[in-house]
């Protein structure tokens, strides 16, 4: 009888299940979501190379897989410029602004894994050989100098890469968070591969998977009320409830504000920055520059999305938000950096001050804001992959060195070195001819008119950031080297072409920037 | 103003080329270093066969089809703010495009046998073509803003080339003095592009120059005056001029084609492309003919006082830019007899330079002329070079200096009143005074008994020196008759600084006042003999105490111990209070704004603990805190 019962039951749960098939299936555009669906296809049988190739050729076969991958995904999305769909039950949205920050994303991380594929610098590569030995233990000795490499690194790095395309893209905040575990998961292992140093490596990747799961139960909390507001996760949905919804707008406010502490930790934005020192300084640099140029990009793209999208008509109500936490930003990202030793770390307070400069361009709510974050975030993923990939160069035996008295005298070893690294730090303090000025100069362009003092603010910020810039230019050219000083290494041609790249798109977007200012200006159209 | 086309749609090559061979030898390092002068000497050549092309395409054309815009790019086009890069291929640019790549092409070819022996030839190569590059966009600019890139350019490439020789401290001292003089200058510059900006939003010519008239008079005259500051740093005009005769450390091409015949006369460029912003302010066009006085008597005093070949050029070259600084001040009418001064200067003086590296390359690089002596029968062809630059310097009949200097004098006198008749006085005065000094250099050097050291055996220059060297020695000839005579730079220069005004009635009759010049300048030379060249087999090897005069010419008029005492002193020790005070603020308490910052970050560094249960604190401290703002604002 019971047995009847439970199948009567089950029966009943096939029932309603027919019931629910009554919703029609989804009409997707593939065409728009190809980008996507290479990326996460090359990212599959990355995993199969793993378990087929052979040991010996599988970091050729890796590498050369990820690259074509990401190359077809960015060509695929320069084929469909122009494109504006809402698509997938309205849960993706590919307009001009997602696939500017897609192709962005792509070109971050072209850049990003020629960085991770080089195996001359260190012996090996930059990723440990095997991360499960023991740290200290006799293996983990013996690995740290074998040519062995472990390359599931490029399928996690294209995983990774497929969560960032979705998340600037996605309409549904389900699928936004979705998308924001399926880009934070394989970095929060990646940031623990160091070859070297692998203690403080693992210690970074533990507190960013704590600190990044906190900050997903903030997102999701703020998704669920956000849901009970307006009884959709839709965010066009979510911005016509604010007009008919009978709930209390408490609802509303809270969830908005837990929703955006999720994102905010993504960019690094303070106060919820201090997970960036630490991790920026334990990944592998290549994985650092990876996390700088392009989570930052997707975690930027989602913040507009939901912003301009979800919540443009509630704005006063935000905006002091934005105020305080981008000053916060520029204040941390400033005044921590000027007492920084360590070159590593110099660049995360200059991240999360540059988050704050990119957030300033939100307050205005226009297309010339929006535009004008686009511009700053490729010219920054320029900069800030070309200086990561310098930062791999500069090594002693004990691999790379950061600490920045290792660097004093640095211009008599390799004055190339010293002069790129200067110019690239001339373009984050924002000197003129840089691409570092005009991505300032436009986004506070964009919001002076609404954000005078927010401005005003960020001008003193930038000057305070110029002088622990400028400490390093002094360090590198005229101090004395010291004794044993660390040297800088020649790379092979990968980590060169990603650091010319890099360089050369700083200039050439500091002094012939308008092609890109216009490609940003056409992008400029979010629709939810 | 018509838009460019044809060959004249390539200007942009014209600095992109040269500043991407200086670059690349840079880049290439030892790799080039066996074909990277060649590369040098090959850009300017090519350059200039463009230019000529390029020359005759605008010929073409009559009146104000001769000034074509080139529009490159928008470089910051956001809202109503926009800066564009471009050039203007008009005549007055083009004359400069010719001198700089004409000239500069002879020097390079020079340079090529002179750094023959020296280990860094590729470097010097780089850092002249990237001279050239920004040289040329100073001239070929379209607006104030992209002038002063080229005009940073020149700088960089000015001090990068005088302290060449950087192990020797005399070089890396002048290097910093030249950086430093020009940065005054170039403050003044950029100060009079935020004033146009300011009052007229725009900083294109096209923008500034035709607006002037809506300008108050104030803010004219302070444009001028900034412009004019500008313009006397990089001019070594008085009283920037000290660094001018210590640039001599670089070599001596450089000497040549920098400090004499291009770069140093980028200031009489701005002020005649500045010419209806000097039209409209009587005041600022006085300070200007008043600083080219000065600076013309000054830089003669002090010429005869030297005993280094080079030295006294350098001295002649802040006179002569002295000589153009009044005619363009002379206004209206007059600029185009700065530049063709600026022309035919260009041939001569890089003739004496380059011929007196001529002789440094033959004495063992010393250039104290007290240790010359009796040069001319052993170095045939590089005396005749000198002669040929003395004798267009001087203002001989028939050589340019007659042509092109008379002209100055003349228009200083036509001024009128008693202002006139005191400029062309000194102008006057000081064409004798050059005749004086040039003679004192030529007998010192190449005249009289052998005075050389044991250990020299000077021997004439290789054909690489002496081939460039003789062209510009005709050209310094009759380069100045055939600009005024034939090609009319005058007529042609009109679309760019303005129709030349014949005075009707001249002060003194022309004949005359060119009689009274050469009688002058008869005196000069004549001076110069009595005191010298008959005592030409007796000048002392080393120097004699001399007159409180020649005392005063050999420490420059006291300008030197003027600046170090009224300015570097102080400054060094307004640095060390600073520095002083600050140091005890940073120890006392909170009393500068370094110190604020630096202590609140080690201070605030402790929040950073390492912890992630703090940060996950933080975090939530944060969260709460936007909530409440949140929640604030809906109650509100």
């Amino acid at each position: 009888m019971s047995a009847l019962s439970v199948v009567t039951a089950g029966h009943g749960l096939l029932a309603a299940g027919t019931d629910v098939g009554t919703i029609p299936v989804p009409s997707i555009s593939y065409a728009a979501i190809a980008p996507i669906l290479i990326v996460l296809g090359a990212a599959c049988v990355g995993v199969l190379f793993e378990a087929f190739v052979p040991r010996g050729q599988r970091f050729v076969a890796q590498v050369v897989l990820t690259i074509a991958a990401l190359v077809a995904a960015l060509l695929d999305v320069i084929a469909i410029r122009g494109h504006s769909v809402v698509t997938a039950s309205r849960a993706l949205s590919i307009d001009p602004a997602t696939l500017y920050l897609q192709g962005t994303i792509l070109v971050m991380a072209i850049l990003s894994v020629l960085l991770l594929a080089e195996r001359s610098v260190d012996s090996g590569s930059s990723i440990v050989a095997q991360a499960a030995v023991v740290v200290g233990s006799p293996a983990d000795r013996r690995l740290a100098t074998s040519e062995r490499v472990q390359t599931e690194v490029f399928p996690l790095a294209l995983f990774a890469v497929g969560g960032m395309l979705v998340f600037p893209a996605a309409n549904n905040l389900l699928l936004m968070f979705v998308a924001l575990e399926v880009l934070s998961l394989p970095l929060y292992l990646m940031a623990g591969l160091s070859r070297r140093r692998r203690l403080l490596s693992q210690e970074a990747a533990i507190k960013y998977f704590l600190l990044g799961a906190f900050a997903s139960a903030f997102f999701l909390y703020g998704l669920a009320l956000l849901y009970g507001y307006a009884n959709s996760v839709n965010l066009a949905d979510i911005l016509t409830a604010q007009n008919t919804s009978t709930q209390s707008d408490v609802l509303l406010y809270l969830g908005f504000g837990l929703l955006i502490v999720g994102l905010l930790f993504k960019a690094g934005i303070a106060p919820f920055h201090s997970w960036t020192p630490d991790v920026y300084q334990g990944s592998p640099t290549p994985v650092t520059a990876f996390m700088a140029a392009c989570t930052k990009i997707a975690a930027f793209g989602a913040i507009l999305r939901v912003l301009y999208v979800g919540f443009s008509i509630s704005a006063w109500n935000w905006r002091p938000i934005i105020w305080v936490v981008a000053i916060a930003s520029i204040v941390v990202g400033s005044v921590f950096g000027l007492t920084q030793t360590d070159v590593k770390r110099i660049l995360a307070y200059s991240s999360i001050a540059h988050a704050g400069f990119i957030l300033i361009g939100v307050i205005s709510l226009d297309k010339a804001g929006l535009a004008a974050i686009l511009f700053y975030l490729a010219a920054y993923g320029f900069t800030t992959i070309a200086a990561f990939g310098l930062v791999t160069l500069v090594r002693d035996s004990n691999g790379e060195s950061t600490h920045l008295s290792q660097w004093s005298g640095l211009a008599r070893r390799s004055p190339l070195f010293a002069a790129t690294f200067t110019f690239l730090l001339l373009a984050l303090a924002g000197i003129p001819l840089t691409s570092g000025f005009i991505g300032k100069f436009v986004v506070f362009k964009a919001a002076y008119h609404l954000a005078g003092p927010l401005v005003v603010i960020a001008l003193i910020g930038s000057a305070v950031a110029a002088f622990f810039y400028l400490r390093i230019v002094v360090m590198m050219f005229f101090a004395e080297p010291p004794e044993d000083g660390p040297s800088v290494t020649i790379p092979s041609a990968v980590t060169t072409v990603a650091i010319t790249v890099g360089t050369v798109g700083t200039l050439v977007l500091g002094v012939f920037p308008q092609p890109l200012l216009d490609l940003a200006n056409n992008a400029a159209k979010l629709r939810g | 103003m018509n838009s460019a086309q044809g060959i004249q749609t390539l200007a942009w090559l014209l600095v992109v080329v040269p500043a991407a061979s200086g670059g690349l030898l840079l880049l290439l390092g030892k790799r080039s270093d066996r074909w990277g002068h060649l590369l040098g000497a090959l850009v300017p050549v090519a350059l200039f066969v463009y230019v000529v092309a390029l020359f005759f395409s605008v010929r073409s054309e009559t009146g104000e089809a001769r000034e074509r815009n080139l529009h490159l790019f928008s470089w910051v086009p956001v809202g109503g703010f926009k800066v564009d890069v471009g050039f203007l291929v008009d005549p007055l640019s083009l004359t400069f495009c010719l001198l700089i790549t004409g000239v500069g092409s002879l020097i390079h070819i020079y340079a090529v046998g002179y750094m023959n022996h020296d280990p860094g030839r590729r470097r010097f190569f780089a850092y002249f073509n990237i001279f050239i590059a920004a040289m040329l966009l100073l001239v070929l600019a379209n607006g104030y803003l992209v002038l002063y890139v080229g005009w940073e350019g020149v700088g960089l490439a000015s001090y990068l080339l005088i302290s060449y020789y950087y192990t020797r401290p005399s070089a890396a001292t002048a290097a910093k003095k030249a950086f430093i003089a020009n940065r005054v200058g170039d403050v003044g510059l950029s100060v009079a592009i935020m004033l146009m900006f300011a009052y007229l939003g725009s900083t294109d010519f096209a923008g500034v120059l035709p607006n002037v008239g809506k300008l108050s008079a104030g803010a004219t005259t302070a444009i001028a005056l900034m412009l004019l500051l500008g313009a006397c740093g990089k001019s070594g005009q008085f009283p920037l001029q000290t660094w001018l005769p210590d640039a001599m450390e670089g070599p001596t091409p450089v000497s040549a084609l920098i400090h004499a015949a291009t770069m140093v006369t980028a200031g009489v460029y701005l002020i005649a492309r500045s010419a209806p912003i000097f039209n409209a302010t009587q005041a600022g066009r006085t300070v200007v003919v008043i600083i080219g006085a000065i600076t013309l008597l000054y830089g003669c005093v002090c010429a005869f006082g030297q005993d280094d070949l080079k030295k006294v050029l350098a001295y002649s070259t802040v006179s002569q830019i002295g000589y153009m600084f009044l005619a363009v001040g002379l206004g209206n009418g007059v600029y185009a007899i700065g530049i063709l001064h600026l022309v035919g200067h260009g041939f001569f003086k890089a003739a004496l330079f380059l011929s007196a590296g001529s002789v440094m390359h033959a004495m063992n690089d010393r250039i104290d002329m007290r240790r010359f002596g009796g040069l001319a029968r052993v170095m045939p062809v590089t005396y005749l070079v000198f002669v040929c630059g003395y004798l267009a310097i001087i203002g001989f009949p028939f050589a340019t200096g007659y042509f092109t200097k008379d002209k100055i004098i003349e228009a200083a006198f036509d001024k009128g009143g008693t202002s006139g008749w005191l400029l062309g006085i000194v102008a006057l005065l000081g064409a004798g005074l050059t005749a004086f000094y040039m003679t004192r250099a030529l007998v010192m050097t190449f005249h009289g008994k052998r005075r050389w050291e044991d250990d020299v055996h000077p021997h004439e220059a290789p054909a690489s020196m002496t081939i460039p060297m003789s062209i510009l020695a005709v050209l310094s000839l009759v380069g100045g008759g055939l600009l005024v005579l034939s090609g009319n730079l005058q007529h042609w220069l009109t679309p760019s600084v303005g129709e030349p005004i014949e005075a009707g009635a001249h002060t003194i009759n022309p004949n005359v006042l060119l009689a009274l010049t050469l009688v002058v300048i008869g005196f000069g030379v004549l001076g110069a003999y009595v005191t010298f060249g008959r005592n030409r087999d007796t000048i002392p090897i080393t120097q004699p105490a001399g007159s409180p005069i020649t005392v005063a010419a050999r420490r420059n008029l006291y300008a030197d111990a003027f600046n170090e005492s009224v300015l570097m002193r102080p400054g060094q020790w307004l640095v060390r209070a600073l520095v002083f005070f600050d140091n005890r603020g940073i120890d006392g308490a909170v009393n500068s704004t370094a110190a604020a910052f630096g202590g609140g970050s080690a201070r605030l560094r402790r929040m950073q603990t390492g912890f992630v249960r703090s940060y996950a604190l933080s975090m939530l401290a944060g969260a709460a805190a936007i909530l409440a703002v949140l929640l604030a604002v809906r109650f509100n």
